[in-house]
């Protein structure tokens, strides 16, 4: 079933199945390079096109028609020659190109000419009291949920959030049969104001009609309460109820599911793991890998496609994929290169499908008090430190997010930072007076997933890697 | 909280759950599985044992860290469910050779 990589060499290593991903390695693939695409999933997709390929999600329209998109893209891919692993962790990458992929409790490992990280995005950190109570998840993984294994919400539900991830979710729920019983949408007024200077291209983008009408759909049958500013989760061991201020008035419901949307983030420790300089993004408040306008990172040979590169969505990621791709073979064959598009057309198409972004960043751009914990509020989730704990540490004498480590283990636990680091910038910050780009990150190492040491220790040694340890 | 959807017709794959059979279906995740099978899978955290159940259920998160087939702390959200899989809630640290 799990299967090493067939070659130690590749022309081209892809890593990640999403819309970037797929269409990186058919393109590198289909121009006679030799490509590897690794991805952790199950199966190919990433997470917009999730279980495209086995989805027990018959009726087409209760996903849309955007989600089958992907099942095109999976089918040129399976047409090319590209050699693809799911379920295969890729955990260590660095300057030489050299991977370390963990495939069915075993390490293989491979090297590239050319790396094209399209490892996606996450949903950003909503940091509210009691977010690790069971009950509270994601609108992502109720969405995972929903397309892998048609699973949709049961019991008293709430969403609450923002963005556009939010409202498709609610209307394939609705669709699915399942049960909201009320939409928290927690959105600025200040950001439709803020917004309408680039409301022109995105009256004119494809975003606005689908989202027009997926609103309309959900307002319909669900209750909406729009301008929420304050929201937490209560419950004892498992979530009870929510409560939440709009319009100045405090009301408490009781929940059972609370799924949080605050849009999403490049998923980015691979990348800074091997070494790829990143800079904060003001707008998307988030960490972005510095690009040239070809994808390439600041490591020779390393591109990046795909939300991973800033967030873009979709059809941008598509354009991306297809552009670090045409990179790839400008370097390696340039004779195939000239068969595909020029890269004039490719970036003409990706501004068209980047058309309208602007709007949404500003007008989905998430409050501070969801982004910027306080008190008992937990900020890392896996080592248990709240806000006040941050802040306490910050008083005597933690600069940025590594000293911070040595305080309070934050970002130090299995998910390495991935729920936690963007609120420990944006908190540690605003505590100290300065820019989440003078604050810094987690320096993030390999292994960036966890790995077992029996795993480790079955790696294949040199005489010369043994001599390095071994004492005598 | 999550219930299947009729449209559904993936053949069923039977897993065990702390050693009680659970009903799954062909393509779940081992997290999918136990929030669909409305047992308690709550596992205990390792820091202060609270309870948690998956967050994110793409594997970013370590909230549906399980042991599976005797190895502990596997992400179960990217593990499909095979038939006959025993599958234990963590309660506070995994233990020494598991």
């Amino acid at each position: 079933m799990t299967v090493a990589p067939k070659r130690e060499d590749y022309d081209v290593v892809v890593i990640g199945a999403g819309p970037a991903g797929l269409t990186a390695a058919a393109t590198s693939a289909e121009s006679g390079l030799s490509t590897l695409l690794l991805d952790e999933n199950i199966g190919p997709g990433g997470q917009v096109f999730r279980a495209i390929s086995s989805t027990p999600v018959t009726e087409h329209s209760q996903l849309g028609a955007d989600y089958w998109v992907g099942a095109d893209l999976v089918k040129t891919l399976r047409a090319s020659t590209a050699e693809v692993i799911h379920r295969a962790t890729v955990w260590s990458l660095d300057r030489n190109l050299d991977i370390a992929v963990s495939i069915g409790g075993a390490s293989a490992f491979v090297k590239a000419q050319r790396v094209i990280l399209a490892t996606g995005a996450l949903e950003r950190p909503f940091p509210i009291p009691d977010w690790t109570l069971p009950g509270v998840m994601t609108a992502g993984a109720a969405q995972t949920m929903l397309k892998s294994s048609a699973l949709v919400p049961d019991g008293r539900t709430v969403i609450a959030g923002q963005g556009p991830l939010l409202w498709l979710l609610a209307a394939q729920i609705l669709r699915l049969g399942g049960r909201i019983d009320r939409i928290l949408d927690t959105t600025e007024r200040g950001n439709y104001f803020a917004a309408l200077p680039h409301a022109f291209a995105f009256l004119t983008s494809p975003y606005f009609a689908k989202g027009l009408s997926m609103m309309r759909e959900v307002k319909a049958k669900v209750q909406v309460v729009s301008g929420v500013t304050e929201l937490a989760a209560s419950g004892d061991g498992q979530l009870a109820s929510v409560s939440y201020v709009a319009g100045g008035k405090r009301e408490t419901i009781p929940v059972d599911l609370l799924l949080l949307h605050q849009g999403v983030v490049p998923n980015v420790n691979l990348a800074m793991a091997a070494g790829v300089d990143h800079r904060w993004d003001d707008l998307q408040l988030c960490w972005s890998p510095v690009l040239d306008a070809s994808g390439n990172s600041s490591v020779a040979g390393i591109a990046i496609a795909g939300d991973g590169a800033g967030i873009g969505g979709a059809n941008a990621a598509v354009v991306r994929g297809r552009i670090a791709a045409r990179a790839a073979m400008e370097a390696l064959a340039p004779a195939a290169a000239a068969k595909l598009p020029t890269m004039a057309t490719l970036r003409a198409d990706l501004a068209k499908a980047e058309r309208g972004r602007v709007f949404i960043d500003t007008l989905f751009r998430p409050a501070p008090q969801f982004r910027i914990p306080v008190g008992d509020t937990i900020v890392c989730r896996c080592e248990e430190v709240t806000a006040k704990d941050v802040l306490d540490a910050v008083a005597i004498g933690a600069t940025g997010p590594n000293q911070l480590k040595a305080y309070r283990r934050t970002g130090m636990g299995p998910c390495q930072g991935r729920l936690c680091g963007l609120t420990v910038t944006e908190l540690m910050a605003q505590a100290r007076g300065k820019t989440p780009q003078e604050i810094g990150y987690y320096r993030l190492r390999a292994p960036v997933k966890p790995i077992t040491l029996a795993e480790l220790a079955a790696v294949p040694k040199t005489e010369a890697d043994i001599k390095a340890v071994v004492r005598g | 909280m999550f219930k299947r959807s009729e449209q559904d017709k993936r053949p069923p794959v039977q897993i065990f759950v702390d050693g009680v059979a659970v009903a799954a279906r062909q393509g779940d995740t081992v997290s999918a599985a136990l929030l669909a099978s409305s047992r308690d899978v709550r596992r205990s955290t390792a820091v202060s044992g609270a309870p948690r159940l998956p967050y994110c259920m793409m594997g970013v998160c370590f909230d549906c860290l399980v042991t599976i087939d005797g190895v502990g702390n596997r992400q179960g959200c990217l593990v499909p469910v095979a038939e006959g899989m025993q599958i234990e809630i963590q309660k506070g640290k995994r233990e020494i050779g598991k």
